[in-house]
């Protein structure tokens, strides 16, 4: 199911540097990342733990502890207008009402003495004037919209009393009090069980269509990518190394990392024989190797990539890949 | 809920019970003999000591006098080995003193712990944060004695009050403003001198609290809505940090007591720590037995008011 | 284009660097950690000094002639300020103090300030840590029990001989001495031997009996609930007051200090232990050591104790602070060591009528009690905040 993307991006986040400063390192956590959302379209931030989709997302909403982490350069254009100068006033006017966060999880993620009619209330207050009368039934119509029974009942309820799955359709429905342009949803379903998953992913493309906003979808799980995005964005140790539509990274990954977590899947064609897994880990930020992120535990490594930092090569028609080993040398490509 | 409560009840009525056995063995097996039975002691004739013994069941094996000191304390007839005064009007005169000095220095502690553990959190690192940790550390690590000494210099030279015991000789008959005002310089330093360990020690916790409450998920989540600074802070981090203090609150009951030794000595103030003290040392078990008891009821019913509050305040514990 | 003034210029140094050096042993990393706390550091460079000096003082001070003589009463020198000459005609030249000065000056028998500051040192240095030591031994072990053998069950059989144990102690207690005797022989032969007998041939044979003889061997508490009650009931005793009433009805002497305060502090000991326990007791190693016919005790003492120690150790150093606190303060009522030892509770005791005239009696021994008690509070806390695993840098 490809979307063609839109022109005119909504968010555009360019060249994006940042580092966590301790007291004895520096780690850097960003190191030109740029990756954009259209209108209407759904976006997925693929990569490991700890490659910086988070940070990333975090600096968006400015909401990186600083210290330790600091923006050394890039920025971040969202409707046209960059969001990185701004103070925390002007941040509290774009949060959760132009653009809203979804975490992880939904067990921590509610605050455990307020009813949750009470926390979505709140997020539509902090935005907008409205009678109470006409809060609480656009909660009570939110929580329907999330697919959440009882909506009436189970506004007056303590996010301990839900169950996994309906924390996180509170969350969401939190997130929508505003009707936000942009929501980003940083692995809402790690957490959850995997029958649950596909029920919240199934609601994420409802409401996509049901209110055209755009879904900007952290996640590590390359299954859940495959249903519901329409351009990928693969991130490696603080770097985009690869991007582009699903259909395109899926069937013709062109960087030896996506190559590696695609091959890792397990298919149905290939049963019975041992999981493939990239060998090596995911470098430390404050200890990356030189060259490119990735060379100690690529393939198709040379000598050049020790030394050089791998720069961006088009494969046409959105397609990019930090690699240009496989650009000079298609025919290493299995 | 009740039937927590119930539970809970009858559980501390068992350990008042082996509070009162274990405090009555201490009591009488320590050697020596009070000295109002002590055969050695010059002041009484053999006549007077046997007499007291007998008055006194002293001469009965340990589990009778157990059970006549229990009865006798309970129906009010127990009197003191010094002056022969029922014990609970001694005491509640006592009380009746250390009141005053308890809720004033509580008040200060309570209501300025609060706000300077907050303020320390929110500003991390900050200068505030770092002054207060360095005073709070100073005040807990001084001897109350030594600091009540500094104070009182301080006071005394500076100021020109009078601040030993609880109002000054002749008083009476000036006005009732000079009075009031009288009793309140008495009051005053030996209150500060009992809130300044506890705020220094209170607000730290508070402080503690605070910053991890501030790292929880939730409180990044009330960022992301867009909520504004003081919201994030003072109502969706402090409600949250505020629930293990509530439960504090009922343990402050048993401070009542504890009250202290070494403050009211230093000050002469009547109150019941002395009245404790001077009991030790005159060894009138029955006023030190009281004062015990009366502390492990306190001790008891504060933990349960505790645990009740801790359920009325936290919507996840509905027992 | 606005001024970029959120942007930080990126920090100069090594990012790429060789593969990292080996990993550090825990202890290593903790040291390091605790580096950076200079706080803590100061803390621990004068409890270095104090021991030093108390080594000193006890050295210096003790045996019939010292070296500095803390005793030597000079009536015609009292109460002369720190650093004051003596009047050399006023003295036999024993009574001269070897320094040539008062060093901290004369108290009100004309005693030596210094050679007493310098004895009383060690009293508080080996109060803090005797008592403290004791105090985490018994909090340890009775927290560990709890925690590593809550379960087990205590039949009411074995509760009654417990009973009759401990009766036995108190009628002895009362000079009951046949019958004190009998029954701890009897409790004790009970525990011992009977009880696991009846365990092996009845219980575990056939089941419990019906009948009188099945009540009395049913189960009365677990041993987790037995000891907590025991935790709540020591806690009930206002421990200050605890402190004075025992210190106050025994004879006079730094040894039963020690044990009194070490007696009643366990507590907090205890349930940090059984806390940490209950919570090891359910990951996957001690399962493991379990599963490989490891027996109990080595789980305990070899796995589970380490890992359980940091809020005690914590609690320890903190706890030392405060015994060396109380110490004082009992001096200071008159219930400390027994005079003419001196302690710094009972300089600042005896100094207290002189207020005015001789304010070094309070301020020497106030400041230096408050100097060694802050540098605990703050090496405690320093180490607090290197065994926190929450607050590790990474």
């Amino acid at each position: 199911m490809t979307r063609e993307s839109l022109n005119g991006k909504l968010i555009s986040v360019r060249d994006l540097h940042v580092e966590f400063r301790g007291r004895h390192f520096t780690a850097r956590a960003l190191e030109g990342v740029g990756y954009d959302v259209g209108t209407g379209e759904t976006v997925c931030l693929v990569g490991e733990s700890g490659c910086g989709k988070t940070v990333s997302a975090l600096s968006i909403l400015g909401l990186l502890p600083s210290p330790p982490a600091f923006v050394t350069g890039g920025e971040i254009l969202f409707k046209g207008e960059d969001l990185l100068p701004k103070d925390e006033g002007e941040f509290q006017a774009v949060r959760g009402n132009q653009i809203s966060m979804i975490f992880q999880e939904p067990m921590t993620s509610l605050n455990p003495v307020f009813t949750i009619g009470d926390q979505i209330k709140e997020a539509i207050l902090a935005h907008e004037e409205i009678s109470d009368r006409e809060l609480e039934a656009r909660c009570v119509s939110l929580l329907k919209d999330v697919g959440i029974p009882s909506p009436k009942d189970r506004m007056r309820d303590y996010p301990h009393q839900l169950s996994g799955g309906q924390r996180q359709r509170a969350m969401i429905a939190m997130a929508l009090a505003c009707n936000p342009d942009l929501i980003i949803a940083d692995e809402p379903t790690t957490a959850l069980d995997v029958t649950v998953q596909v029920q919240i992913l199934k609601l994420f493309q409802k409401i996509q269509k049901e209110r055209a906003l755009s879904i900007l979808y952290i996640t590590h799980d390359l299954g859940v990518v495959a249903q519901i995005a329409d351009r990928i964005f693969v991130m490696y140790a603080g770097i985009i190394a690869e991007q582009g539509s699903a259909r395109e990274i899926f069937h013709s990954p062109r960087h030896p990392y996506t190559m590696g977590l695609l091959a890792s899947l397990p298919a149905r064609t290939r049963r019975g024989q041992r999981l493939y897994s990239v060998p090596g880990a995911v470098p430390d930020p404050s200890n990356k190797p030189p060259g490119c992120p990735f060379h100690p535990r690529c393939n198709f490594t040379q000598e050049s990539c020790a030394r050089n930092f791998p720069g961006v090569c088009d494969w046409g028609d959105g397609h990019l890949a930090r690699c240009p080993v496989l650009y000079k040398n298609p025919e290493l490509i299995p | 809920m009740l039937s927590f409560m119930g539970r809970s009840v009858v559980q501390k009525i068992v350990t008042l019970f082996f509070v009162s056995v274990l405090s009555f063995l201490i009591i009488h097996l320590a050697p020596g003999e009070p000295s109002q039975a002590d055969p050695l002691n010059p002041k009484f004739t053999p006549e007077m000591v046997e007499r007291f013994r007998k008055a006194f069941h002293l001469d009965k094996p340990l589990h009778i006098q157990y059970l006549y000191f229990y009865k006798n304390l309970f129906t009010g007839n127990l009197a003191s080995w010094k002056d022969n005064q029922p014990v609970l009007p001694k005491i509640w005169e006592r009380f009746l003193n250390s009141l005053p000095l308890f809720i004033v220095g509580t008040l200060i502690t309570w209501t300025l712990s609060f706000p300077v553990g907050i303020r320390s959190a929110i500003r991390r690192g900050g200068a505030y944060d770092r002054t207060t940790t360095f005073l709070s550390y100073l005040l807990i690590s001084i001897p109350g004695f030594f600091f009540a000494y500094i104070l009182i210099i301080l006071v005394v030279n500076s100021l020109h009050v009078p601040v030993i015991g609880m109002e000054t000789f002749g008083m009476s008959g000036a006005s009732f403003i000079r009075m009031i005002m009288d009793r309140v310089w008495h009051l005053l330093l030996p209150s500060v001198l009992a809130a300044t360990g506890g705020i220094a020690i209170l607000s730290r916790y508070v402080r503690s609290q605070m910053l991890e409450v501030e790292g929880q998920d939730y409180v990044r989540t009330a960022r992301a809505k867009g909520l504004p600074a003081e919201q994030v802070h003072y109502k969706h981090a402090l409600r949250n940090a505020l629930l293990p203090f509530v439960t504090m609150f009922g343990l402050i009951l048993p401070g009542l007591i504890g009250g202290s030794v070494i403050i009211e000595s230093i000050f002469s103030w009547p109150g019941m720590g002395r009245m404790a003290y001077e009991a030790i040392l005159a060894r009138d078990y029955p006023i030190i037995l009281t004062v015990n008891f009366i502390s492990a009821v306190l001790v008891l019913a504060g933990t349960f008011v505790s645990d009740v509050l801790y359920m009325v305040v936290d919507p996840r514990i509905r027992l | 284009m606005a001024e970029n003034t959120y942007r930080v210029p990126p920090r100069e140094g090594p990012d790429f660097q060789a593969p990292s050096a080996p990993r550090k042993g825990r202890f290593e990393m903790a040291w390091e950690q605790l580096k950076d706390n200079k706080l803590a550091l100061l803390g621990m460079a004068i409890f270095g000094i104090f021991f030093i000096v108390a080594l000193a003082g006890l050295l210096l001070t003790s045996g019939t002639d010292p070296v500095l003589d803390p005793a030597l009463i000079r009536l015609q020198e009292k109460l002369l300020p720190p650093l004051s000459k003596p009047h050399l005609e006023a003295l036999t030249p024993e009574e001269v103090p070897e320094l040539g000065i008062y060093l901290f000056g004369t108290d009100n028998l004309g005693r030596d300030v210094f050679a007493r500051m310098l004895q009383g040192a060690w009293v508080s240095l080996t109060v803090g840590f005797v008592a403290v030591g004791l105090a985490v031994i018994i909090g340890i072990f009775l927290g560990g029990v709890a925690g590593y053998f809550g379960e087990k069950n205590i039949r009411r059989d074995q509760v009654g001989a417990a009973v009759v144990f401990l009766a036995g102690w108190v009628f002895l207690g009362a000079s009951w001495f046949a019958s004190g005797w009998a029954m701890i022989g009897l409790g004790l032969l009970y525990l011992v031997l009977a009880s696991p007998l009846i365990h092996r041939r009845v219980l575990e044979k056939k089941g419990r009996p019906s009948g009188a003889a099945g009540l009395a061997l049913g189960n009365a508490l677990t041993m987790d609930t037995l000891i907590m009650r025991f935790v709540d009931v020591m806690l009930c005793f206002p421990s200050f007051f605890l402190i004075l009433t025992v210190v106050a009805l025994l004879p006079a002497s730094i040894y039963n200090i020690m044990i009194v305060i070490g007696l009643t502090s366990w507590m907090g000991s205890a349930r940090f232990v059984r806390a940490e326990f209950l919570s090891l007791r359910e990951q996957d190693f001690v399962t493991a050591a379990r599963a490989l016919g490891v027996s109990d005790w080595r789980i305990i003492f070899r796995h589970m104790i380490p890992n359980a120690v940091a809020p005690v150790l914590v609690s320890a150093t903190i706890g030392i602070a405060t015994a060396i606190l109380t110490e004082a303060g009992l001096s200071f009522l008159g219930f400390g060591v027994p005079p003419p030892h001196a302690t710094w509770g009972n300089i600042l005791s005896d100094g207290k009528s002189y207020i005015f005239d001789a304010p070094w009696l309070t301020f020497l021994p106030g400041t230096a009690i408050l100097i060694v008690v802050l540098s605990f509070n703050l090496f405690g806390e320093g180490l607090r905040d290197v065994l926190n695993p929450k607050l590790r840098e990474r």
